[in-house]
């Protein structure tokens, strides 16, 4: 059976909110939990690096009696700021609910049970308790959504709409958390091959676990944090799903099998866009990447850019003439 | 007014009072009734913060599940569910026959109805119903004339609502043969209830109604134009923002079929088609979920965005079904009502199996007079309106009210009808950690293609407020699960 266009807008959009709420939920735990051991002085600094990279679409109260309160209220709880946890997990049941009948009643209920759980929890009580736990809870939540989604609903093209926008979001969140490191932490470009001094330890680790990679790359490398080695390793990895790479080729694979099922004849112009995005790192090593990574990753975000559009033009709004 | 004399046996019936009304499950010496034993004895065993448990458990359900509706004029919270009372309403097995077969009759003299006033007018010449008074029916779409559809048949789903009346005689209320809505709940109450009270239900011999989704499948199958075999069957909803949108989402899961909108849909040399992913695809049967007035801005209103431009030419070229058709809105009008006794022995050469509820036709100018000499003691309905507004509920009005209804009623006869207040019947809800009795309605639902099915049960509405008798969930309405048990 065929999918109508707007329940794969619905099922793709609904699939990048989520996925934005998780990267959001955890960069902010990560970052409250990397305050504990920093001084008041960087602190304002990461909070507006942090904002930034979710694209917060606040500002931030000056008089504000503690900067970790600010982040929790602006990044999680704030319904004013579209890129705000909760704003998205909204964004993503308001998705789902209409597709209510496309979806399982099992991912339908997950989703429910996610934002009336965000509904109910009071931030200054969340305050005085356990932020981490909280967060944990929200990741967890998506995952589980995650999970339902895979072992409850069938495996055809809705499902693999799903997939295009989660590592669509994924790709994107990636490359700006990348970008937004490494122009707020210069030093790198100095020797990018060196271990990193213990004064950026942190910094660094904390990049790794933003993108829960901090285990992963340990496994790989060991604990040697060289700039070199973490861009090469959230750009290039071909097995760590939070990768670029890893991401770009799991959106192609998705929408290789869109256009069997949907055997469009247009197909041709996604996958080559696709196809070449991927090629792109498939053949790069992290020496070439060093040189000018910010560049690289401007390319893919445009790249991106364009795989979005092509995807509305071919499944969503096509002009009517353009149907034999 | 005698309160309950088995009451020592639990302290969950302290309150529970009998008057005039009928109850459902006591006599009027406070009695069980035999159907109503098990469930009552049941109740005697549990502790009342059992039950208490069960509720919460109940409602969680329904808003973890999503099962609500969506209240318009209410800016606070737009998104409620639908008050659900644990309690069961029982329905005898040889009760329900004779509710079933007068369903059949009336539903099958309301369609003969249709398709004559639409065509030949036979009711007309023979002077059965005066022409004026359908022609003037806000629902009687001119543009249905002469149209042929298939099977001739024009109202495929139906919920018809029945009331007890004193003796617990049923009487039909109002026929809802536009979008009558609240199946799903029927359907979700069951799923609930058998979570709720298992042990209950294995020990009473329920009809089951699961199958609704199948049969609704099947009665829109069967009226596939001409000539489609395998026709693509699609719910058309308003939106996501109506009411009912639970419901919609709940029947096209149920059957397994697309559920569009207006904007999936376009229309094309007089065919309609949805858009895909893959491409445009042809639709065949509609069941829509949108008023006549909004279906085709073309034809009917020219500001609606929830329509589809072209479908009533689409539609009148037999291209595509849908059900229900248009115009069936006149057989429901609240004046047409009071002439379907005379309908049906008209068109069946029978006597109405379930009466009407006694009604007077304020145009009527010796009826109107009645009306407001005795309008204290009367129901005062707007003919076009239905979910419980524009409605006077004489006894529990004021006299300021009933002043501006007598003129409502002068100004625009034709608009009004009034009837004798009715008790309706009583059964016992739980409410505020005790049993009480509440009044309560019946929606059963009918479906009509190639043959006419009821599904054994319906949605059992309750007004919750004590006292009252509008059971429309707008207003304050919830419901209980209806258990039709088997002989």
């Amino acid at each position: 059976m065929s999918t109508l266009s707007r329940v794969a807008d619905s099922l793709y959009w609904m699939s990048r909110y989520l996925e934005r709420a998780e990267h959001i939920a955890r960069l902010v735990d990560v970052n409250l939990h990397g305050m504990i051991d920093q001084h008041q002085v960087d602190s304002e600094e990461r909070l507006n690096y942090l904002l930034g990279t979710i694209e917060a679409t606040i500002e931030i109260d000056s008089e504000a009696s503690s900067l970790e309160y600010e982040i929790m209220r602006i990044s999680t709880f704030d319904r004013a700021n579209l890129n705000s946890i909760y704003s998205c997990i909204a964004a993503a049941r308001e998705n789902a609910r209409h597709v209510r009948e496309q979806i399982s009643t099992e991912m339908w209920m997950q989703i429910n049970r996610l934002y009336l759980f965000m509904k109910n929890v009071n931030l200054d009580k969340l305050w005085k308790q356990q932020p981490h736990e909280f967060y944990v809870q929200i990741k967890e939540g998506i995952m589980l959504f995650q999970g339902i989604t895979d072992s409850t609903m069938s495996h055809s093209e809705g499902w693999h709409f799903i997939y295009v926008g989660r590592f669509m979001e994924r790709t994107y969140a990636i490359s700006r958390l990348v970008d937004r490191h490494l122009s707020r932490f210069t030093n790198w470009k100095v020797n990018p091959q060196r271990e990193v001094e213990m004064t950026e330890y942190m910094d660094w680790a904390t990049l790794l676990k933003s993108c829960t990679a901090f285990e992963a790359y340990c496994r790989t490398f060991e604990v040697k944090l060289t700039p070199q080695q973490i861009v090469g390793y959230l750009l290039l990895d071909g097995e760590f799903p939070h990768s670029i790479r890893f991401s770009l080729e799991t959106m192609k694979k998705a929408l290789n099998v869109i256009s069997e099922l949907t055997e469009t004849k247009k197909f041709g112009y996604i996958n080559r866009l696709v196809g070449k995005a991927v090629a792109q790192l498939d053949y790069s090593t992290e020496e070439e990447i060093i040189e000018n990574p910010q560049n690289v990753i401007e390319l893919i975000r445009a790249q991106c850019e364009s795989i979005h559009d092509a995807v509305y033009t071919t499944f969503i709004s096509y002009p009517i003439e353009s149907v034999d | 007014m005698p309160i309950l004399e088995l009451q020592q046996s639990s302290p969950l019936f302290s309150n529970y009072a009998l008057d005039q009304a009928f109850d459902e499950m006591f006599t009027s010496n406070g009695i069980p009734r035999e159907h109503y034993e098990i469930l009552y004895k049941r109740l005697l065993e549990l502790p009342a913060d059992e039950l208490q448990k069960r509720q919460f458990d109940a409602d969680a359900t329904f808003m973890n599940q999503g099962i609500t509706f969506t209240v318009y004029h209410d800016s606070a919270s737009t998104e409620r569910i639908f008050p659900y009372d644990l309690l069961p309403r029982i329905i005898q097995a040889k009760e329900w026959e004779c509710i079933e077969v007068g369903l059949k009759q009336r539903v099958t003299a309301l369609n003969l109805f249709l398709k004559d006033i639409y065509h030949e007018g036979r009711v007309f010449k023979d002077n059965i119903i005066p022409r004026e008074l359908v022609y003037s029916c806000k629902a009687y779409r001119r543009e249905m004339r002469g149209i042929s559809i298939p099977r001739d048949c024009y109202i495929p789903i139906v919920g018809t609502d029945l009331i007890r009346d004193g003796d617990g005689e049923y009487r039909v209320l109002e026929d809802n043969l536009r979008v009558p809505s609240g199946v799903s709940y029927m359907l979700s109450n069951r799923q609930v209830i058998k979570r709720v009270f298992p042990r209950i239900f294995q020990n009473y011999n329920i009809r089951p109604i699961d199958q609704y989704g199948q049969a609704l499948h099947a009665t829109l199958h069967s009226l596939a134009p001409k000539g489609v075999d395998n026709p693509t069957i699609v719910l058309l909803t308003p939106g996501v923002y109506n009411s009912a949108y639970f419901e919609h989402t709940f029947l096209a899961r149920q059957m397994g079929i697309e559920l569009v909108e207006s904007r999936d849909l376009l229309v094309h040399n007089n065919v309609v088609y949805m858009r895909t992913t893959s491409g445009l695809k042809r639709v065949h049967v509609i069941y829509r979920r949108v008023d006549d007035d909004f279906i085709d801005p073309l034809v009917f209103r020219p500001d609606s965005m929830l329509g589809v431009p072209g479908i009533f030419n689409s539609y009148r070229a037999g291209n595509v079904t849908l059900a229900n058709a248009l115009g069936t809105g006149v057989a429901d009008d609240k004046a047409v009502y009071a002439y379907v006794p005379k309908l049906i022995k008209y068109f069946l050469d029978e006597e109405p199996i379930i009466p009407n509820v006694e009604t007077f036709l304020c145009e009527n100018k010796k009826e109107q007079k009645y009306v407001l000499e005795n309008i204290k003691d009367l129901v005062v309905k707007a003919v076009g309106e239905a979910g419980g507004y524009g409605m006077l509920i004489g006894p529990h009005s004021t006299k300021e009210e009933q002043e501006k209804f007598k003129e409502l009623i002068k100004s625009n006869p034709r608009n009004y009808i009034a009837q004798p207040t009715l008790q309706l019947s009583k059964a016992p809800c739980f409410i505020n950690g005790e049993v009480d009795s509440r009044h309560i309605d019946l929606r059963p639902y009918i479906l009509f293609g190639e043959k006419i099915t009821i599904m054994p049960g319906g949605l059992t509405r309750v007004a919750l407020k004590k006292g009252s008798l509008v059971v429309n969930s707008s207003q304050g309405g919830g419901s209980k699960d209806t258990w039709v048990l088997d002989k």
